[in-house]
């Protein structure tokens, strides 16, 4: 690992006044410094941003929305009583990242920010447009079984990985954000960037500038009694997804008001097409219907690699994501959250 | 710039020089404060062998730098017994077979005491092998494992009914 300068700041102020071009912020660190191991990144100045005041906090903001602190862990909010109430299938991906110990360090503004897992992005000795611009791009016709299917260019052909981005993009969150020039709020939606012809623009973020909260909007809440997050993984827990989905409904009497998608892992964003929802509203929920939306959501997918299997599990996922949200969010969350399979399905040696 | 922390290392409060801010948490126990009975599997995450306890929460130690950590409470493996009686959940994984070679087990057992306290599992063996999943045990002893972590937390459990009568 290169060396590099520590700071601790004490305020947001003095952190992004600590920034330069070659700093790092660093949060939990479960991305960060994995990375600085493997040499994919090697900043001079390492800014931690965990004794910055006032940003581990969840709060009920005044329009009856949810603020949440960069700071505030992924274990914490995942089971915070106001995010369950508002959003749980926020909590559901929550819990279906990573493991219990990663969720405890990993934090709200990492996990927004957090980089692909594309292995040639990680690898210092891989030619990577995302890391190194100009480089090339070992990805394309290697070893990466998880590429993308939706948005990818000649440049790149890299996922974000973040189960967590998923629902918050279909519930319309907020970022909020501190810069050398001041503060302002970004949308989720257009928080992470395709690649186009600069893949190494992974965020709208202006350099410098700092995750301080993430809002989720009170209108999210209307959406809770019809919601799930469903991931489908190579292994049943503790591994990144090859396709997930989102998927809120809110229903009246049996028939669909307003639905809201939203798939993971098939692009460098989570994927959202207005499109898709509009076919929702004021249906009635059935798998015709489904098959209809998933189609128009994945709409232009094309493989890269050899993901042409993704583009059929993407639709398969988004339907079966939209048939357990129009059967109900459960009380409480299952055993094994998001997953295809129920307690019966696994294997249980006796 | 010298840097230097405060830890609670196993009930015991050490100031500690770092000459180096790249010392995760990990290299720190084993390396420098002899205390290697937590275990470096993959390094990056993706194990759960190097699992402690930071301020009473679980978390990999291979991805802590231990320059973050000033004043921080930590547990490690060598700090759950007392003296000669071994904890609960050190004790229900002898008893339930929860290992084999033994490399992955005081990650193991760290992350039960951490499991155990979030309170969220419980005894179903669904929710303790989902809590336990981020514990890679190369000589799959999962069986025993789940069943001591099940075992320990009923026995905790009622010790602490026992301790509130
Ligand atoms: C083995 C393993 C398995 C995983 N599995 C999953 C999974 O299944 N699903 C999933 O979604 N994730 C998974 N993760 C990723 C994990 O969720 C992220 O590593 C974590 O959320 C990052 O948060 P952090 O606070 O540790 O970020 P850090 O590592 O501290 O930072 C990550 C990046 O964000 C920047 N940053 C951090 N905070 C801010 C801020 N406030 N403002 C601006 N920039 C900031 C840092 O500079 C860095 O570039 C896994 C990780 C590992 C190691
Ligand atoms: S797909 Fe993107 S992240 Fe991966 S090697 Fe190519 S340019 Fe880099
Ligand atoms: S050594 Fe830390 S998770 Fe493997
Ligand atoms: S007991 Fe051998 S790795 Fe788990």
């Amino acid at each position: 690992m290169k060396n590099f300068e520590f700071l601790q700041p004490l305020s947001a102020a003095d952190a992004v006044a600590a920034w330069t071009p070659d700093a790092a912020y660093l949060g939990g660190g479960t991305n960060l410094v994995d990375l600085m191991k493997t040499g994919a990144m090697g900043p001079d100045r390492v800014i931690d941003i965990t004794r910055l005041p006032d940003l581990d906090r969840i709060e009920t903001t005044e329009d009856g929305g949810l603020r949440i602190g960069a700071l505030v862990r992924n274990s914490d909010l995942a089971r915070d009583p106001d995010l369950l109430r508002a959003a749980p299938m926020v909590a559901e991906a929550l819990l279906a990242g990573a493991s219990g110990q990663l969720r405890n360090a990993a934090t709200v503004g990492g996990n927004l920010m957090q980089h692909t897992r594309c292995p040639y992005f990680m690898d210092a000795d891989a030619a990577c447009n995302r890391r190194v611009p100009g480089s090339g791009c070992d990805a394309r016709g290697g070893a990466w079984e998880n590429s993308a299917i939706l948005g990818q260019s000649a440049a790149c052909i890299a996922t974000n990985p973040s189960d967590f981005c998923v629902p918050l993009a279909a519930l319309g969150a907020l970022v909020d954000v501190e810069g050398p020039s001041g503060g302002r709020t970004v949308a989720l939606e257009a928080f992470h960037k395709l690649p186009g012809d600069t893949p190494e623009a992974e965020t709208a973020l202006e350099p410098g500038e700092l995750v301080v909260a993430l809002r989720l909007p009170a209108e999210a809440a209307s959406f809770a009694g019809h919601s799930r997050y469903l991931k489908v993984r190579e292994r049943t827990s503790y591994a990144f997804a090859l396709v997930s989905a989102a998927a809120a409904l809110r229903m009246d009497g049996g028939r669909i008001t307003e639905g809201r998608l939203a798939l993971g892992s098939v692009a460098a964003r989570p994927w959202r097409i207005a499109e898709a929802d509009a076919l929702l509203a004021g249906a009635m929920p059935d798998d015709a219907l489904f098959a209809r939306v998933a189609e128009r959501l994945l709409e232009g997918a094309e493989p890269s690699n050899d993901t042409g299997w993704k583009i059929d599990l993407a639709r398969r996922t988004v339907i079966r994501a939209l048939q357990m949200a129009a059967a109900g969010t459960p009380d409480r969350l299952p055993p094994l959250p998001a997953s295809p399979f129920g307690p019966s399905e696994v294997a249980v040696h006796a | 710039m010298p840097l230097s922390i405060r830890l609670t290392l196993n009930g015991t409060p050490r100031d500690i020089a770092l000459d180096d801010p790249r010392v995760t948490l990990l290299d720190l126990l084993r390396e420098r404060l002899a205390l290697p009975g937590t275990k470096k599997g993959c390094d990056r995450g993706q194990c759960g062998a190097c699992t402690v306890l930071v301020n009473g929460r679980r978390v990999n130690s291979c991805l802590a730098l231990a320059a973050t950590l000033d004043g921080a409470e930590v547990t490690t493996i060598e700090g759950l017994a007392q003296q000669d009686d071994l904890h609960p959940v050190q004790a229900a994984f002898i008893e339930n077979d929860g290992f084999q070679c033994g490399y992955c087990t005081p990650g193991q057992i760290m992350s039960a005491v951490g499991l155990i306290l979030e309170g969220e599992a419980g005894d179903d063996p669904e929710r303790i092998r989902e809590g336990m999943s981020g514990n890679l045990c190369r000589c799959a002893a999962y069986h025993g494992i789940t069943r001591a972590v099940q075992e320990a937390t009923r026995r905790m459990d009622n010790q602490r009914q026992g301790d509130a009568a």
